[in-house]
């Protein structure tokens, strides 16, 4: 059956040239809203939080959505790539001088974090599913743990004092890298062969699929961008610290992966900005400002009542709606399904029946 | 010359021995069935042969290279595919992903190319799409590509698995019970069929199977597990009249 | 007695009392993830409700302490068994990782529902009289006493309710077969509750012990030690009971140990890091079976 929205959607998704138009259209905007100030700078910022995170979740999904391992390593490659890139830029690169020499600390971020992720990637030859989960798990705990005891970097008190270099721009450039990437390497054979490994492992290997080099592959591009997002989280929040990579943010990005879908790049993409952007909306000065046309008499005595409940409150709301998408899609939102932008033209066509019309089938395909 | 020569393979789960010594020559084109009451060690010795198992001793060689200690996909690589007694396939990827995975050892990019689509990549992935297609329309299942593998019948579940065993471009094929579940007229069509692609791939087939009307049609050679050991090997109809395998298969000698 | 044995013998008590809280929630996680292969994430958060009911019966009831106790473990089992209906059930088809996400999510919720209600960290009275002795130099609580004997106790009788009465029959037929088990006349959800209920209960037990060991308990105080209790389900190889009891004591021994001849910023260090050692050496934990895959 289609509905007249579905036919709108499935026109808009075969019109494949207005991805690249709209992300020109995005740095364009990422240039001028800083610069012009078209948005106000809490806009801004959280653009920038929903860039980060869909960085984090597209990459997370690498390993916990289209490799269907359970990582819980992911804050601790960002905390990697964040303490490095925050180093290089607090002590080593005349940044003040050469604001150019910060995409580069950005770039050692990822490369340090990439390091990191081959460490992990070891065990996960042997070991599967909740064991493979404690063993990057302990990994987090080593490195959140190995940071406090390091008094060069601050201990448990970490780095104050960031230089804020991270900027929209960057953000941007980033989002679009990481998704272009990941993308990629999914519609690859590698990529294939992370998505045989979710199937059926040792199937994957009789059918000449090099688990090893695949998961090698898999955990590197991964934990790279965590350790890109982890450097730009460090250059806007301007402060670090072990705490900022607990477990805790872990289960932040764990639970934009799941809500968005796993195995769908659009599902990260849904994810991270429902998540983040949700999360901000209930903050009590959003709602306060969403209301202000209210009248005062009104306003006011809600103005009070948010402020001084809402903050806790968003946190009690925001798990239960994810309990109730995961029992009514309990694959997410677009779970194991992805937008036609984001798959190459070779593999639409080649997934397609041979027939006169050339037949497509929905607006999303399984892989 | 022997395409593959196991000798003296032994093979022990914890101390329970599965193969107790394993002997077999396979000439290149041969077609060779294995058979042997449930339990006998058949898919073990699959395992054994693609490297699922390492064999506790003994030597497996394939054109003379030792496949002991080497790794599934090196095993692959060698072109030797394989199917399974139950199907694995790839449930929830598209039928024409199952066949392109299977391309993995043959496609010849590297992973910064992978990364970027940049060099070889586009021409690799045209080369291997069309190969993939081209088997998937000898198994007509063509216009089924885009299908998850999950959703096909069990007949084109099967059938897909010998497409992507096919797709590693073998010349060693092992079958695993091929024609498990299927009835006498189906049978009868698996055996055109794999005497068809035998002759199409040139390929050297072991295989496994339960099914008599099959083993008997089509193999040139049987070998008659138990325990792992040969019981019994020559043609179908040496076979057929041994006492040591009536035993066998029916537990007891024939009765008066 | 010399100064070396005695100053181990302390730290081999101290170990015994951390041991025996990680043992409770251990046992909790150990035995949802026996039934129903699941890690139900929200577990510590179970055991932190527990405190938190401690604090309520202690406080607003006045109740001594084995009321206390009791109250504390029939309520966090209710809970327990809430969260099983409300929010596994309903997954229990759909795969595996939803219902460990929905575990993250009702963590979440438990914090920081009781963070709304409860904005800061509140004391627990001290319901039982504690009386220290010396033993040659060692020093014995009473409280150490209790939390030590009432464990092991605890655990004893689970372990007896696990492997000889016709419930815990039934539970570990479920944990080997959930297709056919039910058809034999085993009922599969009464089964899954009861098994939510006690490993919730002995949380809740768990709950009540540390918060008369360390009287202040916040809203976020499940995490950390959650995931401890976890680990230590996992080192004895998840799924199995007398593994989880094993793993609870080697943690607390480590920690305990690490304490005692490191800066205590080593501790999750050394604890991690030896996790990290046993599952390479042991893949599957001390007492855990490998489920090997079928070719």
């Amino acid at each position: 059956m289609k509905t007249i929205g579905n036919v709108g959607w499935e026109w808009l998704m075969a019109q494949r040239w207005l991805l690249p138009v709209l992300i020109a259209i995005g740095f364009v905007l990422a240039f001028a809203i800083p610069e012009y100030n078209l948005l106000n700078k809490y806009v801004q910022l959280v653009m920038m939080y929903v860039g980060i995170n869909i960085i984090l979740t597209v990459s997370l999904n690498l390993v916990n959505g289209y490799m269907g391992e359970f990582s819980l390593a992911h804050a601790g490659f960002m905390a990697v790539g964040a303490y490095t890139a925050a180093l290089l830029t607090q002590k080593v690169l005349p940044v003040a001088a050469y604001p150019g020499l910060f995409p580069l600390a950005v770039l050692a971020g990822g490369l340090m974090a990439a390091l990191l992720g081959l460490i992990v990637a070891v065990p996960s030859f042997k070991v599967r599913g909740d064991y493979l989960a404690i063993i990057t798990l302990a990994f987090l705990m080593i490195v959140k743990s190995v940071i406090e005891n390091i008094d060069y970097i601050g201990g448990p008190r970490g780095i104050p004092g960031i230089k804020r270099l991270t900027t929209l721009p960057w953000v941007f450039f980033w989002t679009v890298v990481s998704i272009w990437v990941v993308r990629n390497f999914v519609y690859s054979k590698y990529g294939r062969g992370v998505l045989s490994i979710r199937e059926d492992e040792i199937a994957s290997d009789l059918m000449s699929v090099n688990t090893r080099r695949v998961k090698f592959l898999a955990f590197m591009v991964s934990s790279f961008f965590a350790g890109i997002a982890g450097a730009l989280f460090a250059h806007l929040l301007q402060f670090i610290s072990p705490r900022v990579f607990d477990i805790i943010k872990t289960t932040d990005v764990l639970i934009m992966v799941y809500l968005g879908g796993i195995a769908s790049i659009a599902g990260s993409i849904i994810g991270a900005t429902v998540y983040t952007v949700l999360l901000e909306l209930l903050r009590p000065s959003t709602v306060a400002a969403m209301l202000g046309w209210l009248p005062a008499v009104v306003f006011d005595p809600l103005n009070e009542y948010f402020i001084r409940h809402l903050g806790v409150w968003r946190m009690v709301i925001m798990p239960l709606a994810l309990v109730l998408v995961m029992i009514f899609a309990p694959r997410g939102i677009m779970g194991l399904r992805e937008f036609r932008w984001f798959i190459p033209r070779r593999d639409l066509d080649a997934h397609r029946r041979p027939t006169v019309h050339g037949g497509s089938h929905g607006a999303a395909r399984s892989h | 010359m022997a395409l593959l020569v196991a000798t003296r393979v032994k093979h022990y789960f914890g101390g329970l021995c599965a193969v107790a010594d394993f002997n077999l020559e396979l000439q290149s084109g041969e077609l060779v069935g294995v058979i042997g009451p449930n339990g006998a060690g058949k898919t073990t010795i699959f395992n054994l042969i693609t490297g699922v198992y390492r064999a506790s001793e003994g030597s497996i060689r394939l054109r003379d290279i030792e496949l002991v200690g080497k790794t599934p996909h090196q095993i692959t690589a060698l072109r030797v595919g394989r199917t399974f007694q139950n199907i694995r396939l790839f449930r929830d990827l598209s039928v024409l992903d199952n066949v392109r995975i299977a391309h993995y050892a043959q496609v010849r990019y590297s992973p910064l190319e992978a990364l970027l689509h940049l060099g070889r990549y586009r021409r690799e992935e045209e080369r291997i799409i069309e190969n993939s297609r081209r088997l998937l329309s000898i198994f007509k299942l063509e216009h089924l590509a885009g299908e998850t593998a999950k959703n096909l019948p069990y007949g084109s579940q099967r059938r897909l698995e010998i497409a992507r065993a096919l797709a590693i471009d073998p010349e060693l094929l092992l079958l695993d019970e091929p024609a498990a579940g299927m009835n006498p007229n189906e049978i009868d069509q698996l055996m055109e069929f794999i005497q068809w692609i035998r002759r199409e791939f040139q390929l050297t087939i072991l295989l496994i199977e339960h099914q008599m009307k099959l083993v008997m049609g089509i193999c040139e050679r049987i070998k008659v597990l138990d325990f792992g050991e040969t019981l019994a090997e020559g043609p179908p109809e040496a076979i057929q009249n041994d006492p040591k395998v009536l035993e066998a298969y029916l537990g007891e000698g024939p009765v008066g | 007695m010399s100064e070396g044995i005695v100053y181990w013998l302390q730290q081999a008590l101290n170990a015994l009392q951390l041991g025996s809280i990680y043992a409770l929630i251990a046992l909790g996680y150990t035995m949802v993830y026996g039934i129903l292969t699941m890690i139900n994430f929200a577990h510590g958060d179970v055991f932190m409700i527990g405190a938190f009911f401690c604090f309520l019966a202690a406080v607003y009831l006045g109740l001594p302490f084995v009321p206390t106790l009791l109250l504390t473990m029939l309520g966090a089992a209710l809970v327990g068994v809430m969260i099983e209906r409300l929010a596994y059930k309903p997954l229990r088809h759909a795969p595996r990782v939803s219902a460990i996400i929905t575990a993250l999510g009702i963590g979440i919720f438990l914090e920081n529902f009781t963070l709304a209600l409860a904005p800061y960290p509140k004391n627990i009275p001290p319901l039982l009289e504690n009386v220290t002795w010396d033993l040659g130099g060692v020093s014995l609580s009473s409280l150490q006493v209790i939390i030590i004997f009432l464990s092991l106790g605890l655990m004893f009788v689970l372990d007896y309710v696990v492997h000889r009465t016709p419930v815990g029959i039934a539970m570990r037929a479920i944990s080997w077969d959930k297709t056919f088990v039910p058809l034999m006349g085993v009922p599969l959800d009464l089964i899954i509750s009861v098994t939510f209920a006690i490993g919730a209960g002995l949380a809740g037990a768990a709950g009540t012990m540390y918060g008369l060991a360390y009287p202040v308990i916040d809203p976020y105080m499940g995490i950390m030690v959650g995931w401890k209790a976890f680990i230590s389900a996992v080192v004895g190889g998840i799924g199995n009971i007398r593994g989880a009891m094993i793993g609870a004591f080697i943690l607390g021994g480590v920690e305990i140990m690490v304490t005692a001849f490191f800066p205590s910023t080593y501790r999750d260090f050394v604890a991690f890091t030896l996790l990290l050692l046993l599952i390479v050496v042991r893949p599957y934990g001390i007492l855990g079976q490998p489920r090997t895959q079928k070719v």
